[in-house]
């Protein structure tokens, strides 16, 4: 079985945002850029499968710009085949719609017919959460959303998700997408000889012409604003005073 | 214009609290018609139809629904998302797994996570962990959303709605429901609690979140955590509050031993009031903290327990 996994280059999760002045979004200009950390966690679980034998190959891909290269050598790195890179933007700044990403990852679907398709839960730049399930839809395919546990048995897996309550189990028939939670795994990180090597596997690269995808946004940005910023309150010096000012406010 | 929200239900009951703050939002972009699906939605659909604001309710009791599964309930949507204008329902899980894909199935975008409604076209939300809200206008016919219920007020009750049923039958083979792991609780829910008591790594293990558990028992508060402490196995899964868990905004949040990462405030910030217990005095929670207390949480709790 064939896994694809399609991965974000995303900015770092430990880069502090900042939203530019005229409202026109974030400023990604000269900001460390990662690999979407639940994309991490998808590429690692393809690669258990097939350390497990349960996967032949495994394929990531990412559409964006053209230095998600990066992100693909990282993928490739940890240990994925080889990887395909779609570009589709030119600007770092222009984030493609999941819409239009789940019609390009269809179409790159219809060649390599993979089995499986393992990608993050969300994106930590724009929130959205849809990617995986716009997709499952595009393809009629099953979809088990926020996995915490994958169980590969022949033509289906059973897939714990994390929901409100706590865990649900659902068995979907393959072929399938599972989106990623946290707990799903630990990713490794890649070690030096297979970063080396990585730099010698097979990287395609493909165009949305080429493709005939229409990525027109769907979702206009009028603008991107700063969140209301909370004011620090007080410190207070004890747990008496910390009752009394609660008693005193009316809030316990 | 016409507006689908669909119901969250759990066991047979309507999740009156996020349900009644989705239609908030949605009930001035024109008539709204509640769905409620699953096996025994009957109570659940008399509940929705008391709501005011609710023009309609619809129950589709097919026991193919009662799971919640996003292959049969999308399809479900689908079979009647013609008569409207805008899709909608409260941010839980399951319509974070549904929509998308109706979305999907509709070849329209999804907007996810609503903390605004600005016109019938134009919505904000948040983007980057809450770090940026971005104001988007959708070109899609149908518009399909996603509401986050810490920024609604709920609805009051004294309407009184038509039922209908639907006799819609679920039909897709491609998933099937396994079992539920459900904690049994009898602390409020945390999306809808007046009060939360979190913990975070400081709190060490899964032993001493007895500590947290206390102090939120006497306060008659819901119990959360952060990702921290759920990575470390000291709390469960569903107690996470954060970008990537639970958003939450009750009267009163007490975070203990919370260092306050751009990921956990993503979720809390919205509170009230906040308290934060930690021997750091540098965390970054005291900077979004009312009421700050640096000393030993393993000291402060149990006194502040004693003390409420």
């Amino acid at each position: 079985m064939k896994v694809l996994v399609p991965v974000k280059r995303v900015i770092d999760y430990n880069v502090k945002v900042r939203v530019k002045a005229d409202g026109a979004g974030v400023d990604l200009t000269n900001v460390k850029m990662s690999m979407n950390p639940f994309d991490e966690i998808a590429v690692e679980e393809a690669i258990r499968m097939k350390e497990a034998g349960k996967a032949t190959e495994v394929v990531a891909v990412s559409i964006g710009v053209k230095q998600a290269q990066e992100t693909l050598r990282t993928a490739l790195a940890m240990g994925a085949d080889r990887a395909i890179l779609v570009e589709a933007a030119d600007d770092v700044h222009t984030d493609i719609e999941p819409l239009a990403v789940a019609k390009i990852i269809a179409k790159i679907v219809e060649s390599e017919q993979p089995g499986l398709i393992v990608l993050g839960k969300q994106a930590i730049d724009n929130d959205m959460c849809s990617t995986g399930q716009m997709l499952a839809a595009l393809l009629g395919w099953p979809q088990a959303t926020n996995a915490n546990t994958v169980e590969i048995n022949g033509d289906s897996a059973v897939v714990a998700r994390e929901v409100d309550g706590g865990l649900q189990t659902v068995k979907i028939k393959l072929p399938a997408i599972i989106t990623t939670d946290l707990r799903l795994n630990e990713p490794r990180y890649a070690s030096l000889p297979n970063i080396m090597k990585a730099k010698k596997k097979r990287l395609d690269l493909k165009t949305i012409v080429e493709l005939c995808v229409d990525v027109t946004p769907r979702l206009e940005i009028l603008r991107t604003s700063e969140p209301e910023t909370r004011q620090a309150g007080v410190i207070v010096g004890s747990v008496e005073e910390l009752v009394a000012k609660l008693k005193e406010k009316g809030i316990v | 214009m016409a507006v689908l929200l669909l119901a969250e239900v759990s066991d047979g009951k309507l999740a009156t609290d996020a349900v009644s703050k989705a239609l908030t939002a949605v009930k001035d972009l024109g008539s709204v018609t509640v769905l409620v699906a699953g096996q025994c939605s009957e109570a659940a659909a008399a509940e929705a139809a008391t709501l005011e604001g609710v023009a309609k309710v619809l129950s589709a009791a097919d026991h193919g629904f009662s799971r919640m599964l996003a292959e049969p309930v999308a399809d479900l949507i689908l079979s009647i998302a013609g008569d409207y204008t805008h899709i909608a329902a409260a941010a839980t899980t399951n319509a974070r797994n549904i929509l998308p894909r109706v979305a999907g199935l509709l070849d329209v975008m999804v907007i996810s996570d609503v903390t605004a409604i600005v016109d019938a076209d134009t919505f904000e939300r948040p983007v980057y962990a809450g770090n940026a809200i971005q104001t988007v206008k959708s070109k899609d016919t149908t518009k399909i959303l996603t509401i986050r219920t810490t920024s609604f007020d709920p609805s009051a009750k004294g309407g009184a709605a038509t039922v209908e049923r639907l006799d819609t039958v679920a039909m897709s083979d491609l998933s099937e429901w396994v079992q539920n792991e459900v904690a049994e609780s009898d602390r409020p829910e945390l999306t809808s609690a007046e009060i939360i008591v979190s913990g975070g790594r400081g709190v060490g293990s899964e032993e001493n979140f007895a500590i947290v558990e206390k102090l939120a028992d006497k306060l008659g508060a819901a119990v959360g955590a952060s990702r921290a402490a759920v990575d470390s196995g000291f709390a469960p899964n569903d107690w996470q509050i954060g970008q990537t868990g639970k958003v939450v905004a009750p009267n009163l949040y007490v975070a203990v031993g919370i260092s306050g990462a751009i990921q956990h405030l993503a979720g809390m910030k919205d509170s009230k009031v906040i308290i934060a217990i930690n021997k750091d005095e540098e965390a970054p929670i005291f900077q979004v903290a009312d009421y700050g207390l640096v000393a030993d949480l393993f000291d402060a709790v149990p006194e502040l327990t004693e003390k409420l």
